[in-house]
């Protein structure tokens, strides 16, 4: 099979303005991945799916992954004037990276028996733009998959055929496998409590006396 | 009751017998009770076991499962009951006629179990439903299944028929239907029914159970 880099030559051969990037995996398993730029994935999917030499027809897993937005101190070097005097100094600098959401499909290829090819997409934010282009038309298996990323992430997959959660009840309205989702309290009982579940206790005898 | 057993005895060995109302009333409970043709989880697969020829539970008058809430007697819940499941669960058991009773198999089905911290599993039945029996187990053997229903049937044949401990279904003031939780925003609501679970005394919060819910 295909080295990542060949399949990355090989799609810029075919699709010139495809915006593909190559996402090394620096541990021994060394599995790189491509990262799609969303507005020309599906074409690039239709690529992978349809290459004589790749054809890679079954998509065997979809699955999301949370990258929260965090916050990174700098250190930066700034002349100032001080007292007339030209002086560089240290500071400290606090900015936040916005964070995204990501889905990442696993390739595999039945009439060639190869894979994994990897292929990962990212949303522009974790808020109000949290759009990807929906790879169920191209691989039918993706649609339980992305499904269940919408409901569990909150990605929107535009042009899906039936974007509905699968999991949770449709009321529901949090997104349970964000990072930064927060579980309901109902500690108020725990006759042996340890570890996290101690903790959250806690957390609710604590709470349950500032209410009260 | 108010018959000397030695007595009892002696006077079947010349032919008579004597009993009382309540005594022949719970035998006839005691020995039909009809679990619900109903699984949630691995737990169900134990109490299919428990109901084929190894271990039989056809001993103790209960192998007719019945596919009916309606025609039902006992619901084992047997598994983990997710939040989105909860509502029909307890909707199954008010469908079901009076006598009526449950038992509890297993660490989720009586605590949530080791899905207890998900975001998704009721941390237990006993929140929404009377419970007349906790198993423990991850899965209970079908041996604790059994004796879990040979619990019940001493439950059933203590109970008296008239008295503040009687059943249910002799209690015209009795609450016969358990309100349904809705499945909100953010979680079911309400998350607990507090006429059927009290928060238990001293627990993790000291204050008492009423203003709580």
């Amino acid at each position: 099979m295909k080295s990542a880099e060949e399949i990355l030559a090989a799609i810029k051969a075919a699709l010139p303005d495809a915006g593909v990037e190559l996402v090394l995996n620096p541990s021994p398993s060394a599995q790189h991945s491509l990262r799609l730029a969303p507005a020309t994935a599906v074409a690039v999917a239709s690529f992978l799916r349809e290459d004589a030499e790749l054809a890679l027809d079954y998509c065997s897993n979809a699955t999301g992954v949370d990258w929260p937005g965090k916050e990174v101190t700098e250190k930066v070097k700034v002349t100032k004037v001080v007292d007339g005097v030209e002086t560089m100094t240290e500071e400290t600098v606090k900015r936040v990276e916005p964070g995204c959401l990501e889905a990442v499909y696993h390739l595999f290829s039945m009439k060639h028996k190869h894979g994994p090819v990897i292929l990962r997409m990212r949303t522009v934010n974790r808020t109000d733009q949290v759009e990807l282009p929906s790879l169920t038309p191209v691989w039918r298996s993706a649609e339980f998959q992305e499904r269940e990323i919408f409901d569990l992430f909150g990605i929107v997959f535009t042009g899906h055929p039936d974007l509905r959660r699968i999991l949770m009840w449709d009321g529901f309205e949090d997104h349970p496998m964000r990072r930064d989702y927060v579980d309901p309290d109902d500690y108020e009982y725990e006759p042996t409590p340890h570890d996290e579940v101690l903790k959250r206790a806690e957390e609710h005898k604590t709470h349950a006396e500032v209410t009260t | 009751m108010a018959v000397d057993e030695g007595l009892k005895i002696e006077l079947g060995k010349q032919g008579i017998v004597v009993t009382t109302i309540s005594e022949i009333y719970n035998w006839g409970r005691k020995n039909s009770v009809w679990p619900m043709q109903f699984g949630l989880a691995c737990c169900a697969i134990e109490m299919i076991a428990t109901t084929m020829a190894r271990y039989d539970l056809a001993r103790f008058g209960a192998e007719v499962f019945r596919p009916s809430p309606r025609q039902a007697d006992l619901m084992i819940i047997s598994g983990t009951i997710t939040k989105k499941m909860a509502p029909q669960v307890v909707r199954l058991y008010n469908q079901m006629a009076e006598p009526r009773y449950v038992i509890a198999m297993g660490a989720c089905a009586i605590s949530g179990g080791p899905f207890k911290q998900g975001y998704n599993v009721l941390k237990g039945i006993d929140r929404y439903i009377p419970v007349d029996v906790h198993i423990p187990g991850c899965p209970p053997r079908p041996e604790a299944l059994i004796h879990a229903f040979m619990t019940l049937q001493a439950q059933i044949d203590a109970q008296p028929l008239t008295g503040g401990d009687r059943p249910r279904h002799l209690d015209a003031e009795a609450q016969g239907e358990f309100p349904v939780p809705h499945q909100g925003a953010h979680d079911l609501e309400p998350p607990v029914n507090r006429l059927v679970w009290p928060l238990p005394a001293p627990a993790a919060v000291a204050k008492p159970a009423g203003d709580c819910g």
